[in-house]
C-alpha cells in the first residue's frame, strides 16, 4: 500500500476519494451543529399539533402560524429586555474599547513605577473569571445603592472584558512604529493628541477584533443579570428568555417562539461580524 | 509614580498617565480586582454568629468535614472533574479533527464549514439549554424517533431525568456547544505552520500521517495546552446550563451540581437552607484556588515546557 501509493504519488487516484472523505465528515459535522437550532426555529412557526405530528417538517399553508411569537410578545416584555441588552452591551463595549485602548496606550508607551504591576495585575484578570468576587460586587453594588439598575451591569461588564482588551491592544501597539510617535513629539504634539488622532485610528483593526470577543459573553450573561439586576425593569434578553421558557415550559409555541426570538439577533450579529471574529481568531489574537 | 518624578523638577506630575490608565484601572480595580480579594477576607469570617467575627478557616474546615456541607462540596467537586474530563476526551479531539480536516490543502467551502460549526458557540448558553432539553424530551419524540430510525431506539431514555445520566448528557451538550473553540485555535495554528517545513518532510517521504505526527502535532501541542486551560477555566466556573436546564437544585438529586450551582445555592440559599455570605465567599475562594493552581500548573510546567517548540 504504502509502496504503490509512493510510485504514483501525484495520480490523483487517492486524492479525489480523500477530499470527498473530508467533504463527508465536515458537512456531516455542519448537520449536527445546526440541526437542533434549525429544529426549534422552524417548529416555532407551527401549530402545536404539526410540531408534534412532524417535528421535521418545514411549516406549510396549514400549519404556518405566528401564535407563539404573539403570545410571548404580548404576555412578556422582549421588546424591552432586548432594548436592556442592547443598551448594556453597546455601553459595556464601547467603554471597554475606549478605556482598554487608552490603558495599553499608556501601559506599552510610557515607563513609570507601577508599570509591571499593573500589567500584571490586568494580565490575571484573563484567567481568573470575575464572578468569583460576586459576594463583594453585590454588597458594593447594594452600598453604592446600583442593584436593579443597567448601570452596575455595564460596570462589571467594563471590569470583565479590560484585561483582554487590554493585553490584545497592548501587543499591537507594539507593531506601531516608534517613528510615527516621535516626530509627533518633535513637533511638540500633546501626548493626548498623539493618542487620539495618530494612535485611536490605527487601533481600528485590533479593536474591532476586541469587540467581538467583548460582546459575546455580554449579550450571552446570565449571572450578573439575574443576581444584579433581576427587576423587571432591567432584565436582558438571557434573563429574560431564562424565565419565560422556565416559566411556560409546557406552551410549546411560546417557548419555542422565545428561543427562536432570542437566537435570531445572534445570528444576524454574527453573520455581520463572523468575518471579523475569524480573522482575529485565526490572526492569533487570543494567544 | 509621584515620588520617582518629584525630585526631577524637569518632569512635570504625568497628568497624562493619570488621563489615559486612570479610568479603566479605577474601574477594573473596583469592580474586579477588589471585589476578588474581599471575597478571599470574607471567606475567613462567619455572620451567622450575630456579629461578623473573624472565624479563621472555619468555614473551609465546614464545608470539607461537617457532614450536610461536605457532602454536597465534595459532590459538586467530583461532579465538576467528570464535566471537565468529558470535555477533555471528546471536545478536543473532535475539534482537532476538524481543525485538521478543515486545514486540508486547497479545501473548498472551508471557510463555509468553519462560519457554520462554530455558530453553536455564539449562542447563549440558557439557549442551548433549552434547545437540547426540548430535543432529548420523551414527549416530543424526535431524538427517540432518530434512534428508532437507525436502528438504536431501544437505547432511547429520558437522559436528562436520570441520576447515572444527566450529567453526562449535560457535559456532551456543553461540548457540542463549545467544539468550535478548540476547532479554531488549532486550525489557526495549523495555517500558521510554514509551508516549508511540511515540504520538507514530504521531500523526505513522509506521508500525510507521518507528517502530521511527527511535524504538525508538536507544533500544536501549545495551542492544545492552551485549549485545555481555557476549557479548565470555563468548567469550574460553570452555571448557566445546569441552571437553564435542571435549576439551581442540579437535579436529579444533585447529580448535575457543579462548584458553580453549589456557589450559586450556597450564597443566595434554596428550600431549606439559608443563603450565607460568609460560606458563599469560601466556596468561592475554594473555586478560586483551584482555577488558581490549574493556571499556575500550565504556566509552569507546560507551558515552559513547550516553549522551544514556538515559532
Amino acid at each position: 500500500m504504502k509502496l504503490f501509493s509512493r510510485l504514483i504519488p501525484f495520480s490523483g487516484m487517492r486524492q479525489v476519494p480523500k477530499r470527498v472523505t473530508v467533504h463527508a465528515v465536515l458537512l456531516a459535522y455542519t448537520v449536527i451543529a445546526l440541526f437542533p437550532i434549525l429544529v426549534v426555529v422552524i417548529n416555532a412557526f407551527k401549530e402545536r399539533r404539526a410540531i408534534f405530528r412532524d417535528p421535521l417538517g418545514l411549516p406549510d399553508s396549514d400549519s404556518f402560524t405566528l401564535v407563539g411569537f404573539q403570545q410571548v410578545l404580548l404576555r412578556s416584555d422582549f421588546g424591552l429586555y432586548s432594548w436592556n441588552s442592547l443598551v448594556v452591551t453597546i455601553l459595556a463595549v464601547g467603554l471597554v474599547l475606549l478605556l482598554g485602548a487608552m490603558a495599553a496606550w499608556a501601559l506599552t508607551e510610557y515607563k513609570f513605577k507601577g508599570n509591571l504591576l499593573i500589567t500584571f495585575l490586568f494580565a490575571m484578570g484573563i484567567m481568573i473569571p470575575i464572578r468569583l468576587g460576586t459576594v463583594s460586587i453585590l454588597s458594593l453594588m447594594v452600598n453604592l445603592d446600583l442593584v436593579n439598575t443597567l448601570t452596575a451591569l455595564v460596570l462589571v461588564y467594563i471590569a470583565q472584558g479590560l484585561p483582554l482588551a487590554v493585553y490584545i491592544l497592548s501587543e499591537f501597539v507594539r507593531t506601531i512604529p516608534k517613528e510615527l510617535t516621535e516626530a509627533a513629539r518633535c513637533d511638540s504634539v500633546s501626548e493626548y493628541k498623539i493618542f487620539f488622532c495618530v494612535i485611536l485610528p490605527l487601533l481600528k483593526p485590533a479593536m474591532a477584533t476586541v469587540a467581538v470577543f467583548t460582546m459575546i459573553p455580554i449579550w450571552n450573561d446570565l449571572w450578573f443579570p439575574l443576581i444584579l439586576s433581576p427587576g423587571e425593569e432591567t432584565r436582558t434578553i438571557t434573563l429574560g428568555v431564562q424565565q419565560f421558557v422556565g416559566q411556560y415550559v409546557t406552551d410549546w409555541n411560546s417557548v419555542l417562539s422565545a428561543l427562536t426570538l432570542a437566537i435570531v439577533p445572534v445570528l444576524i450579529l454574527y453573520t455581520i461580524f463572523s468575518r471579523q471574529l475569524i480573522r482575529g481568531l485565526t490572526s492569533g489574537a487570543v494567544k | 509614580m509621584t515620588p520617582s518624578n518629584q525630585h526631577d523638577e524637569k518632569k512635570p506630575f504625568p497628568w497624562h498617565l493619570v488621563f489615559f490608565l486612570g479610568p479603566g484601572l479605577l474601574i477594573y480595580v473596583v469592580f474586579s480586582v477588589y471585589p476578588l480579594l474581599d471575597t478571599l477576607v470574607l471567606s475567613l469570617y462567619n455572620e451567622q454568629q450575630g456579629q461578623n467575627g473573624f472565624v479563621g478557616l472555619q468555614n473551609f474546615i465546614t464545608l470539607v468535614t461537617d457532614d450536610t456541607w461536605s457532602q454536597a462540596f465534595w459532590n459538586a467537586l467530583g461532579n465538576n472533574f467528570k464535566f471537565f474530563a468529558i470535555h477533555m476526551l471528546v471536545q478536543n479531539p473532535i475539534g482537532l479533527l476538524l481543525a485538521v480536516l478543515l486545514s486540508s490543502p486547497k479545501l473548498r467551502l472551508s471557510g463555509t464549514y468553519r462560519t457554520l460549526i462554530f455558530m453553536p458557540t455564539m449562542l447563549s448558553v440558557v439557549i442551548i439549554g433549552f434547545v437540547w432539553q426540548l430535543l432529548l424530551s420523551p414527549i416530543w419524540g424526535i431524538s427517540e424517533n432518530f434512534l428508532y430510525s437507525i436502528g438504536l431506539g431501544q437505547y432511547f431514555d429520558a437522559w436528562l431525568g436520570k441520576e447515572s445520566s444527566a450529567l453526562i448528557t449535560l457535559a456532551f451538550i456543553s461540548v457540542w456547544q463549545f467544539v468550535g473553540i478548540p476547532m479554531m485555535l488549532i486550525y489557526a495554528t495549523l495555517l500558521n505552520i510554514p509551508d516549508d517545513i511540511v515540504d520538507a518532510s514530504v521531500v523526505d517521504g513522509a506521508n500525510s500521517f507521518q507528517t502530521f505526527w511527527h511535524i504538525k502535532l508538536p507544533l500544536i501541542l501549545p495551542t492544545i495546552a492552551m485549549v485545555s486551560i481555557l476549557t479548565f477555566v470555563a468548567n469550574f466556573n460553570a452555571f448557566e446550563l445546569i441552571y437553564a436546564v435542571k435549576g439551581a437544585l442540579a437535579g436529579p438529586d444533585f447529580s448535575t451540581d457543579l462548584m458553580g450551582t453549589f456557589f450559586y445555592r450556597t450564597f443566595f440559599g434554596f428550600q431549606l437552607q439559608q443563603g450565607s455570605a460568609s460560606m458563599g465567599a469560601a466556596v468561592a475562594t475554594l473555586m478560586f484556588l483551584i482555577i488558581l493552581v490549574g493556571v499556575m500548573l500550565f504556566l509552569f510546567f507546560i507551558q515552559r515546557r513547550i516553549q522551544r517548540f514556538q515559532f
